[in-house]
């Protein structure tokens, strides 16, 4: 069994998303995608600026075991990233909930709507 | 569902993340293997190792048919107890499989891999015509291996006096009979260690007494990082039929000497001298971020292309480490193209880390 808050959004692809009281978006991985990747070494974060479209591509985790991408949950341009992951992926797998990777400025936030909730992302994960 | 060792329920039972690795179900990790490879570094871990196949030998014939089945040579095997590396090849030198052969009181016993079982077998079936030799796979067996610099008293603690005795006297590549167990000090990761070969029906109860006695239980996620340190090559990925032991960094372990022991691959192998050898297998090193992986295309600037046989996070040296087949005249730079990107290499012997010392 993983963790999953109940005030998070879930992309089917494993990120979560936090709408923050000034309208950007934070994101992350879940509890259970860290547990799927194992042991985080290296974080490839996108640059900031950047515009993507929910579902885009937006950086790279690489576990000891493999790559795996990580998607925008929703489209907007990435205003923050978080730097700290550069020295200390780890925090993937310590704190995936504290850990965020980018934030965005929605393009759109009704598309939020869109993703998951907490009981739709347990339920997708099978648990 | 894969093939399971007699160990598998115990493995979940201690939290692990199982895997597919040739047709066997596995433990890769029991919660972090970069927790269990700086374990087996620092201090000791258990790896259940029993998909490996074990093939006893006997037969008036037993030394000859080795000779003339292995590059390397059984004849260096001058004690009951001694142990050598050696690849297995075809007549073209291509590797059939890599493995240790032990010398015992009865003839030879041999560890092979799991993955390559029916082939190994069928392989050896179809050569022993003309020789007075038996072979018997042993799958009543389990294998276990006790690897890191505390592996061998902290195993010696948990035994009768007479196995004690015999782990505290056995030297580097000697494994040796006790009752019915079969105590070796060999190994995987670069580390001091054991691999004991012992009754199936035993697996469960000496598994726990190890893991009771504080010995992390490790799996194949921490061992592949650990051979990978080592520079040791798994065969399917830095090893194969396509290549010979003189482009994969084993030329060592093939006995030229007597000149007139016609293995089965001298002849592919001279061959391949006389033609120039093209390649090499080499260790690579990445200065920057990021994690270099099998497959990858390295470049090597007026000289050519190669490419990447295994790579990973190295949990030692905290920077991502590789073995590569590339052109032989390759120098002590390279450049590895990940994700469209190219990243400056550099180019080292591939034993990156040996005893706990990192040796690049």
């Amino acid at each position: 069994m993983s963790n999953i808050p109940a005030d998070l959004r879930f992309a089917e692809s494993h990120e979560w998303a936090r709408l923050e009281a000034d309208g950007t978006v934070t994101v992350g991985i879940s509890d259970h995608a860290q547990q799927a990747l194992g042991d985080v070494v290296f974080v490839e974060l996108a640059e900031v600026g950047k515009v993507f479209a929910a579902g885009d591509a937006a950086g790279v985790v690489e576990s000891v075991k493999a790559a795996s991408d990580i998607y925008a949950p929703i489209g907007g341009e990435v205003i923050a990233v978080n730097e700290e992951l550069a020295d200390s992926p780890e925090q993937l797998n310590e704190e995936p909930y504290g850990a965020w990777i980018f934030k965005l400025k929605p393009s759109n936030p009704a598309e939020l709507d869109k993703l998951l909730d907490a009981a739709g992302y347990q339920a997708a994960i099978g648990e | 569902m894969g093939q399971r060792t007699l160990l598998f329920d115990l493995h979940l039972a201690l939290g692990a993340k199982t895997v597919d690795f040739g047709g066997w179900d596995m433990p890769l990790h029991y919660g972090s293997q970069v927790e269990e490879h700086h374990q087996v570094r620092s201090d000791c871990g258990v790896f259940d190792v029993s998909h490996m196949t074990v093939i006893d030998v006997d037969g008036t014939d037993a030394c000859v048919w080795l000779q003339r089945m292995l590059a390397n040579d059984v004849a260096r095997l001058d004690d009951v107890g001694k142990a050598l590396y050696s690849p297995l090849l075809n007549a073209q030198g291509g590797v059939i499989d890599d493995l240790l052969v032990y010398r015992t009181e009865n003839g030879y016993r041999l560890v092979t891999n799991a993955a390559t079982r029916a082939k190994v077998l069928g392989w050896l079936q179809q050569q022993r015509a003309g020789f007075a030799v038996n072979f018997q796979p042993r799958p009543d067996l389990a294998i276990l291996a006790i690897q890191g610099p505390h592996a061998r008293e902290k195993v010696a603690a948990l035994l009768s006096p007479a196995r004690a005795a015999l782990i505290r006297e056995l030297r580097p590549f000697e494994g040796v009979n006790e009752g019915d167990w079969f105590i070796a000090r060999t190994g995987y990761t670069g580390e001091d260690g054991l691999e004991i070969i012992f009754p199936g029906d035993q697996a469960v109860a000496f598994f726990n007494d190890l893991v009771g006695a504080g010995i992390a239980p490790s799996g194949l996620g921490a061992r592949d990082t650990l051979r990978l340190e080592a520079g040791m090559n798994l065969y399917g990925q830095d090893i194969d039929e396509t290549h010979t032991p003189l482009t994969s960094n084993l030329g060592w372990s093939i006995a030229w000497e007597p000149a007139e022991r016609d293995f089965i691959g001298r002849a592919g192998l001279l061959a391949e001298i006389e033609q120039g050898v093209q390649e090499k297998l080499v260790g690579l090193v990445l200065e920057e971020r990021g994690v270099l992986r099998a497959h990858q295309v390295v470049r090597v600037a007026g000289i050519g292309e190669g490419e990447i046989t295994s790579g990973s996070f190295s949990p030692t040296l905290s920077k991502s480490i590789a073995l590569a087949r590339v052109p032989m005249a390759t120098g002590d730079r390279a450049e590895v193209e990940i994700r469209g990107k190219w990243y400056p290499v550099r180019v080292v012997k591939p034993t990156f880390v040996r005893h706990g010392k990192v040796l690049i």
